[in-house]
């Protein structure tokens, strides 16, 4: 997975080379050994946000071990749910996947939800989550691999009423 | 005094009944009849008076005066700390010693905890348990750091060792709470069990109540690395049938509601308590939000605080009522601000030992320099652990611990920006250090006033801290750092380099001078083979090397493995198996009674 990200970046022409600029030595092997040291270190890297796409990460460096990284991050989401007079809060990563958020959801808003299919969305209870992702764009939860949903969301908001119905029977 | 005892039956039969102590033989060895009658004597003598000793200094020591005294000391001792689990086999342990009690084990290297070696490396406890099943059947206690221990094994050890008291596993992987579970219920002598900062898989297995049903022997329990929920209800009732408890470290799935609990119930015994995550579950406020701090109130025992994994902050000021009995405290979980963090560390003027995330800022720190006089032990972790993050505390934050905390022997300190200046102030305020950690997240990052390199700050601590056993340096360093540390690090016997120095020489300093290194770790620097050679002469005196990232060749490692038979090097590779690269990734190599080991992976070549 990290080593298709690493490829799509052209890390060409930031990598680290002992040749004079302009000599293009073993053109295949450089990009191999390249994207195949940036692969280990990326990988080590798997509980960390996505970083800028530009710096490398170095492996195990600062030297802080791994539990304690992930205990400090922490990504609040807001969450509305039509209706209500006010919004919550809930950290995304307390949850590991898609019904135990729903779950949590549930219980915050006293409310049920449908069962979720591929094909059909959430269907019959005219109660629908979605989330606005890192571009912007509202999304139906529970599309994507919990791990890319947990990354890209930025707020929350469950769709009741009218709004719902009709999503909900075009879908 | 040993000639009280008379009801103890003999050590050597250790079949019948378990001795309370290995030295009761004086009754019934001097009854049978010996023709060798001045040798019982003399080890009947001997095993009285060498009871008596409990450092493993002294033990070795006496053991190296003649054979019998090699042979009564190694019946007479009855903890073992081995440092390195590939030292020597299960079986030489057995042999040399025949009534431990208490095993110390330490397995991986350090570097591993940061990623820098594949899993699967190795270090299982599973041979030590199966073998000292079969000879130490009075086993109490068993700390692990850094081994791999499988919920097989935690069975075997608890239906091996029925007067089983203590387990610890510290940083340790492989086992679930399932294996927690056969320990909690099997070992129904335990006095202590001790996961820290392990990873404990969740079995979804209700291990707390697997406790037995009546009156517990626990003294310490600590589960504050477990992350999985736990029945609460089944704690309650087990705090509450365990008078004997001191140490509760909760982990985060217990709310600050439980906490207050549980504290009524059993807080004035606490002297040590995890809070677990100090927030508070969806509950709405029938009347209120509920009195914390008179749950605190009644800790009137507690000494050691830690835990606060989710912190609410508006809840923090409970905690005040026990601040002025603190001597150690651990905020490192928890993100917490100078302006609430002053109000709480105002009170704590006996703190020891204070641990902390850089969010408290150098107004923090000042604000624990102005307070806690007392401290021997700080050290102040990142919020943000990445090379270009922001930084909150600097050579300020520093200075002022050094002009404050007189008496301070250990630090750790994750910063963005320091000083020479502070570093040498630090040298001069702080005689007592013995534990000298800096990481610079930056590599290569001078001094950020000057410009200069770092060398002059840490050589003033190697020169003017005397007492330093354990070093760890970053930031801009040349080889001149590392002359000093060759020069004047007389006592130091761990090394932590990383992105440092220019040349071999900064390693043949080191290799050349420092005569009690035991431990080197050291990555991403540019030492090779010159250096690898010029420390020959002491790799039998040193519990390992390791070098990663490094200018080693694989020849000059086979080299150093045929000279040296009883030293096992280990190059670890990486992912790939490139046959054409130049430099070894990883080398590790430690010293061996046994030989190498049979249980190493594909990735580890034994040279």
């Amino acid at each position: 997975m990290a080593y298709e990200k690493v490829n799509e970046l052209n890390l060409k022409d930031t990598e680290l080379r002992l040749g004079l600029p302009g000599t293009e030595q073993a053109k295949e092997e450089q990009e191999v050994s390249c994207v195949r040291s940036s692969k280990r270190q990326l990988q080590s890297d798997n509980e960390e946000e996505s970083t800028p796409p530009t710096k490398t990460q170095i492996v195990g460096w600062p030297p802080v071990r791994s539990y304690r990284k992930n205990n400090n991050s922490v990504s609040y989401v807001k969450v509305s749910m039509d209706g209500a007079p006010y919004l919550r809060k809930i950290d995304l990563k307390t949850y590991k996947n898609y019904p135990e958020l729903l779950k949590a959801l549930e219980n915050m808003f006293k409310f049920t939800i449908g069962e979720y299919s591929e094909r059909e969305g959430y269907k019959g209870s005219g109660v629908l989550p979605t989330y606005e992702d890192k571009d912007g764009d509202w999304m139906l939860v529970g599309d994507v691999p919990w791990d890319m949903f947990s990354s890209s969301c930025k707020r929350l908001r469950i769709m009741k009423g009218s709004d719902a119905l009709v999503l909900d029977s075009a879908l | 005094m040993p000639e009280d005892d008379e009801d103890q039956s003999p050590p050597s039969d250790l079949r019948s009944q378990p001795p309370c102590s290995p030295n009761k033989s004086r009754n019934c060895i001097s009854s049978s009849s010996s023709q060798t009658f001045p040798d019982h004597v003399l080890e009947n003598v001997l095993e009285n008076v060498l009871q008596f000793l409990d450092s493993r200094c002294d033990r070795n020591a006496a053991s190296l005066v003649c054979k019998l005294w090699w042979k009564v000391e190694g019946l007479t001792r009855s903890e073992v700390f081995i440092g390195n689990c590939y030292a020597l086999s299960p079986a030489r342990l057995t042999q040399r010693f025949k009534r431990v009690r208490s095993l110390l084990l330490k397995g991986k290297p350090r570097f591993a905890d940061f990623n820098l070696m594949p899993p699967d490396w190795g270090a299982n406890i599973a041979p030590w348990v199966s073998t000292m099943a079969k000879a130490y059947p009075w086993l109490e206690k068993v700390d692990l750091k850094r081994m791999f221990v499988t919920d097989d094994d935690l069975a075997l050890l608890a239906e091996s060792f029925p007067g089983f008291k203590e387990l610890i596993l510290v940083c340790c992987e492989g086992f679930g709470t399932s294996g927690i579970a056969v320990v909690a219920n099997k070992c129904r002598k335990l006095k202590v069990l001790d996961l820290i900062e392990s990873e404990v898989t969740d079995d979804e297995v209700d291990w707390v109540s697997c406790f037995p049903e009546d009156v517990t022997c626990l003294e310490s329990l600590a589960f504050d690395c477990v992350e999985a929920p736990i029945n609460f209800k089944a704690l309650e009732g087990l705090v509450g049938r365990s008078p004997s408890l001191r140490k509760l470290r909760l982990n985060r799935f217990v709310s600050l509601e439980e906490l207050r609990r549980l504290l009524l119930l059993g807080a004035p015994q606490l002297t040590s308590l995890g809070t677990g995550s100090f927030s508070r579950g969806d509950q709405s406020d029938e009347q209120g939000p509920p009195d914390y701090a008179a749950a605190f109130r009644a800790c009137k025992s507690v000494v050691c605080l830690s835990g606060f994994r989710e912190l609410m902050p508006e809840y923090l000021p409970a905690i005040l009522p026990v601040c002025a009995n603190l001597t150690s405290l651990n905020f490192s979980y928890a993100n917490i601000s100078p302006d609430m963090f002053k109000p709480i560390i105002h009170s704590c003027h006996k703190l020891q030992i204070f641990w902390a995330l850089d969010s408290i800022c150098d107004e923090g720190l000042q604000a624990v320099a102005a307070t806690c006089k007392e401290l021997r032990e700080l050290r102040i972790f990142p919020f943000d652990p990445r090379e270009d993050s922001e930084g909150p505390v600097s050579e300020l934050g520093l200075q002022a611990i050094s002009e404050g905390c007189r008496k301070l022997e250990s630090l750790l300190y994750f910063c963005q920006r320091m000083t020479n200046a502070a570093l040498i102030a630090m040298s001069h305020n702080c005689p007592e250090l013995t534990v000298f950690r800096l990481c610079i997240m930056g590599r290569h990052r001078p001094d950020h006033v000057t410009g200069k390199a770092m060398d002059e700050g840490f050589g003033a601590i190697v020169k003017n801290c005397k007492k330093l056993t354990r070093l760890a340096v970053s930031g801009l360093l040349t080889d001149q750092a590392f002359r000093y540390m060759g020069e004047y690090g007389k006592l130091i016997r761990t090394l932590s380099v990383a992105f440092a120095g220019d040349s071999d020489m900064a390693l043949r300093h080191v290799l050349e001078g420092c005569p009690r290194l035991q431990k080197l770790e050291i990555r991403d620097s540019p030492f090779g083979d010159v250096a690898l050679r010029s420390g020959m002469h002491r790799y039998y005196n040193m519990r390992f090397v390791w070098m990663s990232a490094c200018s080693l060749s694989m020849g000059c490692c086979k080299d150093v493995a045929r000279a040296m038979p009883n030293l096992v090097v280990e190059v670890i590779g990486s992912d790939d198996d490139d046959e054409n690269r130049e430099f070894v990734e990883t080398l590790y190599m430690y010293r061996s009674l046994d030989g190498p080991r049979k249980d190493a992976p594909q990735f580890v070549t034994i040279l």
